[in-house]
């Protein structure tokens, strides 16, 4: 998912007896499936966590134009160039939609964007990692949008209404994501000898990284519990990552895949895959700023808002200068 | 039958600039100062790269050779391109890219909305459909150039001098040679003076209000409908046919 390691408050999940009549009252719209709304009352950790978990995910998106936006200069035809730029464009969207949510909870845009050029909010981890072949396209579309959205579609069901609401949104859109990668992915499974072997190059790299993108497991997460009773929180990483291996392998070997990965098997008992973990550590170091693409995404983030800050002052200018008498010209574009 | 060979090498004209302009726009992505910059250019983007796949399918079933859009955009070599010099030109900063693009955006829609009267009927349904999308292009450029040549000092500095950059690029768009005065008098283009006096119109316009300041300088370069470039396209597809060049059996 796109916002692996929110911190809580630290207090974990409240019992029902600790908590102040207000909190109680607001504990019990969010039991009985109602929506908060952003002029309601709002427990302040309940509006901190929303913050950082929202933020995270909107910065994952912005970020995540990075590693597609690689090979838009060097998509094979025109149709898959317009079909990625198409992609690429929505995720763009779709961090919109994410700040537009967050800010409804009292913080700015600039605010939020300063979190993230300072490394203190963070993003994905999977965005860390490279596009080093086409075939990584299809991956990302399949692997790492189909992990998306099995985390955005649960969401949509989270308590805070903007947020639901900005998921729903997003869901209609990601299925898209998710089948033009599958379908460039059979495009090079079924192809040359050498796209066969850029699609499982792509496979072998990516397969980690996907997995950890619903965040380390659930005994290491100590926020899950008051995040899930706020229904911020739909599912816990660890079901959301059986799912995803459960809904990914036979896709795998559909294509003809190997995913890489020695103790995948079928548990007859349990009716579900068994895997390997990922490597926890390396996610640590990837989430801590030491992964392979981390100070490339950063610098390029940081100078595309450094280099742009005189056209944003431009247009802020202009809008000032001829705000008397034409309503029209507001800076709605900065 | 033989092939129009006029018509070819307009089409041609036509792909190659909305071509190399997409893929210069599609450089920004991720990029640009804003979000809704990124989003407004990847609009725009896809647009010209919609447009080439029209412009260039056509130009393929003119020459009758059966190379498509795919084939002419990924399989030709710099000589062969007949786009204009201006749109190879590099994206510089942002101010430069916007002002690269009002100053074509003006040229295209301009022809564009002659070209929906064209004698030949596939031409005249390509512009009806593009000229909608370059009116779009054209009113989101003028309006940026506008607000940032009457922006901040910086801002109008800058403008200033991407306007002084490109300015000895636009003639060609204007320079008819004996392919176009041949077309015009077929009825299939447009006189290219009558394209150039709507352009002045719409550029004289937009630059007052931007109170940017028309170059004094009356040079123009030229080569680019004949196939002689810059420097600059060869790096382009050396970038974008990268992999039908690497893996020409491949399909994708
Ligand atoms: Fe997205
Ligand atoms: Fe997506």
């Amino acid at each position: 998912m796109y916002a692996q390691v929110v911190e809580g408050s630290g207090k974990g999940a409240k019992a029902t007896e600790d908590m102040t009549p207000e909190e109680r009252a607001f504990q019990q719209k969010i039991d009985s499936g109602q929506k908060i709304e952003p002029k309601e009352w709002m427990p302040d950790g309940y509006r901190k966590t929303l913050i950082r978990q929202i933020s995270q995910h909107a910065h994952s998106e912005v970020v995540g134009q990075l590693p597609e936006g690689n090979w838009i200069t060097r998509a094979p035809t025109l149709e898959r160039k317009a079909i990625l730029l198409a992609k690429v464009q929505d995720e763009a969207g779709h961090g919109l939609y994410l700040y537009g949510a967050a800010e409804t909870l009292g913080i700015s845009r600039d605010e939020m964007y300063e979190q993230l050029h300072s490394g203190k909010a963070k993003y994905s981890s999977i965005f860390n990692y490279p596009t080093l072949n086409w075939a990584d396209i299809g991956a990302i579309g399949w692997l790492v949008d189909g992990a998306a959205i099995m985390n955005q579609v649960a969401l949509q069901r989270t308590s805070y209404g903007p947020y639901s609401r900005a998921m729903i949104r997003i869901c209609k859109e990601e299925s898209f994501h998710q089948r033009q990668g599958y379908d460039i992915m059979m495009k090079m499974c079924n192809g040359t000898e050498a796209q066969k072997a850029m699609a499982q190059d792509a496979m072998n790299r990516f397969w980690w990284p996907a997995l950890m993108m619903f965040g380390p497991p659930d005994a290491d997460s100590v926020h899950s519990a008051e995040s899930m009773a706020w229904k911020i929180k739909i599912n816990t990483n660890d079901e959301l990552r059986q799912k995803f291996v459960d809904q990914t392998v036979p896709q795998a070997e559909y294509l003809g895949l190997t995913i890489p990965d020695e103790n995948l098997a079928w548990n007859e008992e349990k009716g579900s895959y068994d895997f390997t973990d990922p490597d926890w550590d390396e996610f640590f170091q990837v989430i801590s700023g030491n992964g392979p693409c981390n100070a490339d995404r950063m610098r390029a983030r940081v100078r595309a808002w450094d280099d742009g800050e005189w056209f944003r002052d431009g247009l802020s200018a202009y809008a000032e200068k001829h705000s008397a008498g034409n309503t029209n010209q507001g800076v709605e574009n900065v | 039958m033989k092939a129009d060979s006029d018509l070819f090498e307009f089409l041609l004209r036509m792909g190659d600039n909305t071509l190399v302009l997409g893929h210069r726009v599609s450089e920004w992505c991720g990029h640009s100062p804003v979000l809704e910059e990124d989003i407004a250019l990847a609009n725009v983007a896809l647009d010209l790269i919609g447009q080439t796949r029209m412009w260039l399918d056509f130009a393929g079933d003119v020459e009758g050779k059966g190379r498509d859009a795919d084939a002419l955009a990924f399989r030709r070599d710099v000589w062969d391109f007949r786009n204009i010099l201006l749109v190879e030109r590099p994206n510089g900063n942002f101010g430069d890219t916007l002002m690269r693009q009002f100053l074509f955006d003006a040229w295209y829609h301009a022809i564009l909305s002659r070209l929906a009267g064209s004698s030949d009927d596939r031409i005249a349904a390509i512009a009806a459909k593009a000229v909608k999308e370059a009116a779009y292009h054209l009113e989101r450029s003028a309006d940026l150039v506008v607000r940032l040549g009457d922006g901040t000092t910086e801002s109008h500095a800058k403008m200033q001098a991407a306007l002084d950059d490109f300015w000895p690029y636009t003639g060609e768009m204007f320079a008819a040679d004996t392919i176009d005065t041949s077309l015009t008098s077929r009825g299939v283009i447009p006189n290219l003076a009558e394209v150039r006096d709507e352009w002045d119109e719409t550029v004289n316009r937009v630059l007052a209000d931007a109170t940017l300041e028309i170059p004094d300088g009356t040079y123009q370069h030229k080569g680019g409908k004949q196939g002689t470039h810059t420097e600059h396209l060869g790096h382009i597809l050396t970038e974008m046919q990268f992999l039908q060049r690497a893996y020409p059996d491949a399909s994708w």
